[in-house]
């Protein structure tokens, strides 16, 4: 065990021989303090030592008043009674947890208060049992990061993780995941996994697994149970549907945007309904438009080429030449513009773009509305910005344009090949329609309001 | 009912006051911590889930079972609750205004002040917290000097928390439970005492006087629910009971009483089944029988109606508790109403009937007579039957067998419901240790700074010194002053006295109190009168544009519409000069002979006829003057 203190708590403590989660005796003043030594996150000061006392209750004691500290017992594991044991049923489609990072990947030791990750299946069947009825799901640890903290690089690994899974008779594949980048990782499945037999399902938690509210009950039964029994070979996300814990919305992973920072609901689909709505019971249709899964098997290829070095600008009223000049000079071989209403930047960084462009540096053009399409021919900005050699992404969200020029790059494409790589859908990111009803993205009457 | 020797019975009594504070915000958001009496705007269906083996020891699978399968519903207000109820955005740092009235009281009562407060979360999974856990955090703990004096010795202060009020429960549903979310997140003062009370009585003593202490601050929420005590009670042999929930102060000894009493009978229970040679193990295979068939002829309505709808009937053979499931445990509480909690709470069904209470309900002595000889019981067995579906019934019928082998031991320790009489019922089994880790969300609060301030500033006065203070400052009678306390109005008795002249301050503590009292004994929600229209109403009184007679009435409006505006309602209410002249000079003329005959000696006459006509909308000394003006004008004129 370590000890995580700093400074003059650290000084006193280790003196007395403590570690994090032993069992000390602490003299402050005239009182007598009995507890566990919990550690002590780093933004909080050097000043007070913290014991979970027998009631449950963590203080917080001066190390000034302390006058001494015994250690009165080490550490201890914590005591879990282990789960049952649950063993593959014959007949159910097997179902892979590919797991990434992220809370629900988690689960809390109430002795401690410490979160720890969860290791084998049957630690999350004990929590969401209804997920061994619907498929032998097993467990596939791959990494343990925060989705912040995923780099372009890595999504090959998943990719590659998952299409061996596939390749190994999985029905469907869950990708456990962060819910930050999120969208980002499932618009590179989807350009990076061809042939898939199946769906790639993205799912993760807005409140924590250790939370008897958490979200990650209906998530994880819903993306298993599409992932299972779902009709589409496409990467999707599968998350809440409304702020009730009553359906989850599977949203096309070149379509998904989370839209709020903390709310079960937060990802939406943009430009497109949800393909379909999955309730306790069954998975609803509402968009037919996907790929289906082939009724012969194939292969499924992992194609993990990628150029990291693309820029996702934003386009503001302050925003000038230099800063472009910074992108460039920085080493970035590709940018994503993300421009105002239609897909505009100021008229006066236009001539920078050109030069951008001239010196083989392809500029996307996508627009912060998020909703709708770029069209570069209404305006004389936007008609300069094509004559500066823009490649407008219609409809692609900014993100996706982002990930897909990565991909693009990668595989080395340039001038005209990827002039149309990018201009064209490729799995649903870009359309030539966009249907009415795609906007306000209220999908299903009062659904959003619970 | 004779009151039992407690002290020979070696009673113990903890109390926990949970006291709602009236700070400007909720705990762990900005919105107001304001009870509303209007339908929600819109409703939120969620679920709660621990993970199985998170259950703890006592018999998991049925609690689990009953978990899962609940559905809460939330309502929610657009514009006084906000995500952080809905549990849809992180907690906002803890509110310091809570945490100085809180570090306040902990000062009164002598108590220490951790020096860094931390944020827990307690696992809760009845639905009342939207999170699943309630945050509570501990402030200061009891030392050698926080006691407070009763009449029957000291009672030491344990710990003060200060948590989130839960969500309001509207009704409890087939599927779960409906709450309000607009009483969630107010802050919550818990302060608990050791188990040094050994009377009923001295409970209620100490209630009181914490209570008055928590009110002396000034800052706590008043009216009904604002506060309530949960009492830790056990007897000598007996075991720890928490009892949630008793709101109204007089029920406290009530509920003590019944509690020890119910505890001697569990004992004198226990003590026959071991003189009938029964142990926990004499029920351990105790067998289940399905008498669904047996029944199906059933004169029974409640029986027929049960199995029409697919209900199974199930039997309990409890061999050689004959007579004791009809042993009253508590007035109109028999040991077989603890059994049927059981069956309840577990295995989630409507309740039982057992052998003692039949024939009845519908079945005969000989479909008794039946069942006894097909179950292969005699007279000095009992039974337990239940109508439910199969899964329903075994597990209800599993609790009542556990329950009788608890039986056997004694009193279990429980988590128990005060009920409006004075009895409790069985909600859950007393959590271990509870289920409590970081609420990482919040970052905990250093004390220092705040004790320091309310220390230069000085803490509140203590109660005895409040009332002194009332008495010889305003003229108050103690009652009145201690009713000003009880009912947490002396900050704004004190701010209504000093802003408004012209009115005595007897006569504002008497409105406050006495007439708010009498109208809520009416039925008058008077808790939804605002504070502000109480004293406009009060100064249109001062200003003589609404009459003293006319309060009352005023109240009632306002109770019924709280935004009215009491200046509108007084030019209603109270009758113009031109009209009270008209009155009096109509009843002059009417009595005239009267006058004429007997002079001012008929004044109190004349003075009951106009009073009856303009009672509430004229003061009476206006109408006394006047009338006794016109009488001396119309005698004088006769000279």
């Amino acid at each position: 065990m370590n000890l995580s203190y700093s400074g003059r708590a650290r000084e006193l403590l280790e003196s007395a021989g403590a570690k994090d989660y032993d069992l000390l005796r602490v003299t402050a003043g005239r009182r007598i303090y009995e507890g566990i030594l919990m550690p002590r996150p780093e933004i909080l000061d050097d000043l007070h030592v913290v014991l979970k006392m027998s009631n449950g209750y963590n203080v917080g004691i001066d190390v000034e008043k302390i006058s001494s500290v015994e250690v009165l017992g080490r550490a201890r594991p914590p005591e879990r009674p282990s789960p049952p044991r649950v063993s593959p049923r014959e007949g159910l489609p097997s179902v892979p947890i590919v797991v990434t990072g992220g809370t629900i990947a988690s689960r809390v030791d109430y002795s401690t208060g410490a979160v720890k990750p969860t290791e084998t299946p049957e630690e999350l069947i004990d929590l969401i049992p209804e997920i061994a009825e619907l498929a032998n799901v097993s467990y596939v640890p791959l990494m343990a990061k925060l989705s912040e903290d995923i780099r372009p690089e890595e999504w090959g690994r998943i990719a590659k993780k998952v299409a061996e899974e596939f390749n190994s008779g999985a029905s469907g594949v869950v990708v456990a995941h962060g819910t930050d980048t999120m969208h980002y990782t499932a618009s590179a499945l989807a350009f990076m996994l061809e042939g898939l037999t199946g769906p790639v399902v993205l799912v993760g938690s807005q409140r924590s697994i250790d939370r008897p509210s958490t979200d990650a009950v209906l998530n994880v039964t819903a993306a298993v149970r599409v992932a299972a029994e779902g009709p589409m070979a496409e990467s999707v996300i599968v998350m809440h549907g409304s702020t009730s814990d009553d359906f989850a919305w599977v949203i096309r992973g070149v379509r998904a945007r989370k839209m709020h920072t903390s709310r079960r609901d937060a990802f939406m689909s943009v430009n497109e309904a949800p393909l379909a709505r999955v309730t306790e019971k069954s998975i609803e249709i509402l968009n037919p438009r996907f790929r289906r899964r082939p009724s012969e098997p194939t292969e499924v290829v992992a194609r993990v080429e990628i150029e990291p070095r693309v820029a996702l600008v934003h386009s503001w009223p302050g925003i000038e030449r230099d800063l472009l000049e910074a992108v460039v000079s920085s080493g970035y071989r590709g940018i994503v513009m993300a421009g105002t209403g239609l897909g505009h930047v100021p008229n006066r960084i236009v001539d920078e773009i050109g030069e951008i462009v001239d010196s083989g540096i392809p500029v996307v053009v996508t627009s912060q509305c998020l909703f709708g399409r770029v069209d570069l021919k209404v305006y004389a900005t936007g008609r300069r910005m094509l004559q500066a050699g823009v490649i407008p992404a219609a409809d692609t969200l900014p993100e996706v344009a982002t990930v897909k020029l990565m991909v693009a790059l990668g595989r080395g494409m340039e001038g005209e090949d990827l002039r149309r790589f990018m201009t064209t859908s490729q799995v649903g990111e870009l359309t030539e329609t966009i249907s009415p009803s795609a906007y306000p993205p209220c999908f299903s009457g009062g659904a959003r309001g619970g | 009912m004779a009151d039992l020797d407690y002290r020979e019975l070696g009673l113990r009594v903890g109390i926990e006051i949970h006291q709602r504070l009236a700070t400007r915000e909720k705990l762990f958001c900005h919105c107001p911590p304001l009870m509303r009496h209007d339908e929600p705007h819109l409703w939120v269906r969620r679920r709660l889930r621990v993970s199985y083996s998170e259950l703890g020891s006592i018999d998991p699978a049925a609690r689990f079972e009953t978990l899962r399968a609940r559905v809460f519903e939330y309502g929610a207000y657009s514009d006084s609750t906000c995500e952080v109820e809905l549990d849809e955005a992180p907690p906002l740092p803890l509110n310091l205004e809570a945490l100085e009235v809180s570090i306040e009281v902990a000062l009164m009562l002598n108590m220490d002040v951790v020096d860094e407060v931390h944020v827990m979360r307690k696992i809760v999974v009845d639905g009342s917290n939207t999170t699943g856990f309630q945050r509570t955090a501990l402030v200061a703990l009891g030392g050698e000097k926080s006691a407070i004096e009763t009449s029957e010795g000291e009672v030491r202060l344990s710990t003060l928390c200060l948590e989130e009020e839960s969500a309001y429960i509207v009704e409890t549903t087939p599927q779960g439970a409906r709450y309000r979310l607009d009483r969630l997140g107010i802050p919550l003062i818990e302060l608990a005492t050791g188990a040094d009370i050994r009377s009923p009585d001295q409970a209620k003593e100490a209630a009181l006087k914490l209570g008055r202490i928590l009110r002396a601050t000034g800052r706590v929420q008043r009216g009904i629910g604002s506060i309530r005590q949960d009492l830790n009670v056990s007897i000598e042999g007996g075991a720890r009971q928490e009892i949630k929930g008793v709101q109204e102060l007089d029920l406290i000894s009530e509920v003590v009483r019944r509690e020890a009493l119910r505890q001697v009978n569990l004992l004198r229970i226990r003590d026959e089944m071991r003189s009938r040679g029964l142990s926990p193990s004499s029920f351990e295979s105790a067998e289940t029988l399905d008498v669904t068939e047996h029944l199906s002829g059933s004169k029974s309505k409640l029986v027929r109606r049960s199995l029409s709808r697919g209900s199974k009937a199930l039997l309990l053979k409890l061999p050689g508790m004959g007579g004791l499931l009809g042993r009253e445990v508590q007035p109109n509480r028999r040991f077989g109403t603890e059994l049927s909690d059981y069956a309840k709470v577990f295995g989630g069904v409507a309740g039982i009937l057992h052998s003692d209470e039949l024939p009845g309900y519908g079945i005969t002595e000989q479909e008794l007579s039946y069942l006894y000889r097909e179950a292969g019981l005699d007279r000095s067995d009992a039974f337990v039957l239940v109508l439910a579906s199969g899964e329903k019934a075994k597990l209800a019928l599993d609790a009542v067998r556990r329950r009788v082998m608890q039986a056997a031991l004694g009193v279990p320790e429980e988590t128990r419901r005060a009920l409006p009489d004075g009895n409790t019922a069985f909600m859950r089994p007393l959590p271990g240790s509870a289920r409590m880790y970081p609420e990482t969300d919040v970052l905990p609060v250093v004390t220092g700074p705040l004790v320091r301030k309310i220390l230069a500033r000085g803490l509140p006065e203590m109660p005895d010194r409040v009332i002194s203070r009332l008495v010889t400052h305003y003229g108050l009678t103690e009652d009145l002053a201690n009713m000003l306390l009880d009912d947490g109005r002396i900050a704004q008795f004190e701010r209504v006295a000093s802003e408004i002249s012209g009115l005595s301050p007897r006569f504002i503590a008497s409105t406050l109190t006495s007439t708010l009292r009498g109208l809520a004994g009416e039925g008058v929600a008077v808790h939804r009168i605002p504070d502000s229209a109480l004293e406009t109403t009060l100064r249109l009184v001062a200003e003589g544009r609404l009459a003293k007679e006319a309060i009352p009435n005023v109240f009632r409006k306002l109770a019924e519409n709280p935004e009215l505006d009491p200046s509108d309602l007084a030019a209603s209410l109270t009758m113009s000069e031109e009209e009270l002249d008209e009155i009096i000079r109509r009843v002059l003329y009417e009595e005239r002979e009267v006058v004429q005959r007997v002079g001012m000696r008929a004044f109190g006459r004349l003075m009951g006829r106009v009073m009856s006509v303009v009672r509430g909308r004229v003061d009476g000394s206006v109408v006394s003057r006047k009338l006794r003006a016109a009488m001396e004008e119309m005698m004088g004129g006769q000279k």
